[in-house]
């Protein structure tokens, strides 16, 4: 199944990636070539087949829903790339 | 005179036992070993020397006040950490350049439990980026070299820990399996590598690929000494909801399932799947695994055929769920809270700019083809579809696990390959991991050890697959198979 050139550009706008022209011929070939492969799947009729959502884990135990103690703010700042008043500091959203 | 450096884990546990040596000796051993070898192996992304050898003297100190008292087994040994998981203090970057710079304010649990048990992390080991790919070729920092040939892949994701255990850095080392990430490069490099089963051992502080796949695995020289790192690091953790709640058993290597010395073995079934036997298999693996299998018999183990019907799909299922994923988990790094930030004018340019600028080619492919699958439209067609094709799969496991008690594959279809032999052929690479993937869809273990080398003199792995929550009887089988053989003790020249 080949992609579209206007299908790899919305692709990439969905998952916010910037990509050079290249890459987007790169990639235009490269996922129709996969996506071709992965068709294979369509054979099987799963009409009366659930879907496994997690790992094979059959039981999962929720915590209590209570506050816990977290880091400080000051120490989760230390690896953001610019913070201002003990928050997370970006340029403008919107012009 | 052996060094150091040669010691197997248990035998390193011994020599601190009885004083033969420091753990400032070992650790000075690791690190010596490490800066000679380095240049020509690129195993580690970051080491942690000077913090090491503080931790060895007061593992040595701990040593010396407690001499009356039992200690834990795993005080003072070295270990390596595959760079997706969290170590507090040390650099995180999953071998990628959009985490570079990142210093980690927390430690995995799984790590935790090591350090507690008193192990000491030499470094961090290097692995394609997020942990995708199958030779970490796909790192931003460089492939690793495998020890056996300089001039090919020791596998991957976590082929950083595997060249480590495999070049005598470290006795032990901590990775992770999504796809096989830890079973194949265990394969290529010579090592022993457990997949453990899925939930079995927290992922709080792994950096998460996909969700309902990734597992937290270990490698070491042998079955004994992966089992010893299995036992401290394996069980619930409050942390991570995704834990189990099952108990982990105190495991004896020498109590398989047979009563007799000479027959470790008797009574277990062990199921060879007809579906694993594929065109393109390289003669060397289907020989050497065969031999395996019958020295698996030979002491005590009943060899039957099994069938696991769908694994032809378990490639296209994974190459939905696996990237679909991705695409969601890696939606968290935007250049806002940690990473480098693309300079922008506005804040939608710093996603775009920053994640287009930072993520390398196959993590941006595998986001895109994630992002397709679960689009408007295309969702039921592929996730979807994937989702009940992976129950099959699953299926398939349990209905074996009613006749057999472990099956029996090799791990890899073939040898470690040269380095830039898939370079431009993303299929090619993702067949790598044929016969891992259907234990990460199925969630359940697997072990890779070797039995044999190729005409190249390049190691071959056979794999056993297990129930869930069945590592043990993995071990105990892959322990038996050591005892009466020697591929696991020899060692690369290097």
């Amino acid at each position: 199944m080949a992609l579209t050139a206007q299908e790899i550009d919305h692709i990439a706008r969905l998952a916010r990636l910037q990509l050079t022209d290249e890459q987007k011929v790169l990639y235009r070939e490269q996922l129709s070539h996969i996506l071709d492969y992965i068709a294979k799947l369509r054979q099987l009729d799963t009409a009366n087949v659930p879907p496994t959502a997690g790992g094979g884990l059959t039981q999962m135990e929720l915590r209590p829903d209570g506050s816990r103690p977290s880091l400080p703010t000051k120490v989760l700042l230390e690896n953001a790339p610019d913070s201002e008043a003990d928050q997370f500091k970006i340029p403008p959203v919107f012009e | 005179m052996t060094s150091l450096t040669d010691l197997s884990l248990s035998q390193m546990q011994a020599g601190l036992t009885s004083g033969e040596f420091s753990s400032r000796d070992l650790v000075q051993a690791a690190l010596d070993r490490i800066t000679r070898l380095e240049p020509s192996l690129h195993a580690f992304l970051h080491l942690a020397g000077p913090r090491a050898l503080k931790q060895a003297e007061a593992a040595d100190a701990q040593r010396k006040g407690q001499s009356s008292r039992p200690v834990s087994p795993l005080l003072g040994i070295p270990v390596a950490i595959k760079d997706v998981l969290t170590v507090e203090g040390l650099p995180c970057t999953c071998g990628s350049k959009i985490l570079e710079g990142f210093i980690p304010p927390f430690t995995a649990t799984s790590v935790q439990h090591l350090t507690e048990a008193g192990m000491i992390v030499i470094g961090k080991t290097n692995t394609d980026e997020f942990a995708m790919g199958s030779s970490t070729e796909n790192s931003a920092y460089g492939v690793t070299h495998n020890p056996w040939d300089l001039g090919r892949v020791p596998g991957g994701s976590s082929g950083g820990s595997a060249a480590a255990v495999a070049a005598r850095y470290v006795p032990a080392a901590l990775g992770t399996d999504t796809g096989g990430s830890v079973r194949q490069p265990a394969s290529f490099c010579g090592v022993t590598g457990l997949k453990t089963t899925y939930g079995r051992v927290s992922r709080y502080g792994l950096v998460a690929f996909g969700s309902s796949l990734d597992t937290v695995g270990a490698f070491g020289r042998s079955a004994q000494d992966v089992a010893a790192v299995f036992s401290a690091m394996a069980g619930h953790d409050p942390l991570d909801a995704t834990s189990a709640q099952v108990a982990v058993p105190a495991i004896s290597l020498e109590a398989a399932t047979g009563s007799k010395a000479e027959m470790p073995l008797g009574g277990l079934k062990i199921g060879v799947p007809k579906e694993y036997s594929i065109p393109g298999t390289q003669p060397a693996v289907e020989e050497m695994t065969r031999a395996a299998v019958d020295v698996l018999k030979a002491l005590g183990a009943e060899i039957r055929p099994v069938s696991l019907p769908h694994t032809e799909y378990a490639l296209p299922v994974y190459y939905i769920i696996a990237p679909a994923e991705a695409s969601a988990n890696l939606a968290r790094f935007d250049g806002v809270r940690y990473g480098p930030r693309a300079p922008a004018r506005d804040m939608p340019e710093v996603f775009y700019r920053t994640r287009g600028e930072r993520f390398g080619p196959e993590v941006t492919r595998r986001i895109m083809i994630g992002t397709y699958a679960l689009s408007a439209g295309y969702y039921d067609a592929y996730y979807g579809q994937a989702q009940k094709v992976r129950t099959l799969i699953r299926r398939d496991f349990e209905a074996a696990f009613q006749e057999v008690d472990l099956i029996a594959a090799p791990t890899a279809p073939g040898t470690a390959f040269e380095i830039g032999a898939h370079a431009n052929d993303p299929l090619a690479m993702y067949l790598e991991d044929v016969f891992t993937l259907p234990a990460n869809l199925a969630g359940v273990p697997g072990i890779s050890f070797n039995v044999g080398f190729d005409q190249r003199n390049l190691p071959v792995g056979l794999q056993l697959i297990g129930p869930y929550f069945r590592e043990d009887l993995l071990l105990c089988a892959a322990h038996a198979y050591q005892q009466v053989t020697d591929w696991h003790v020899r060692a690369p020249a290097l």
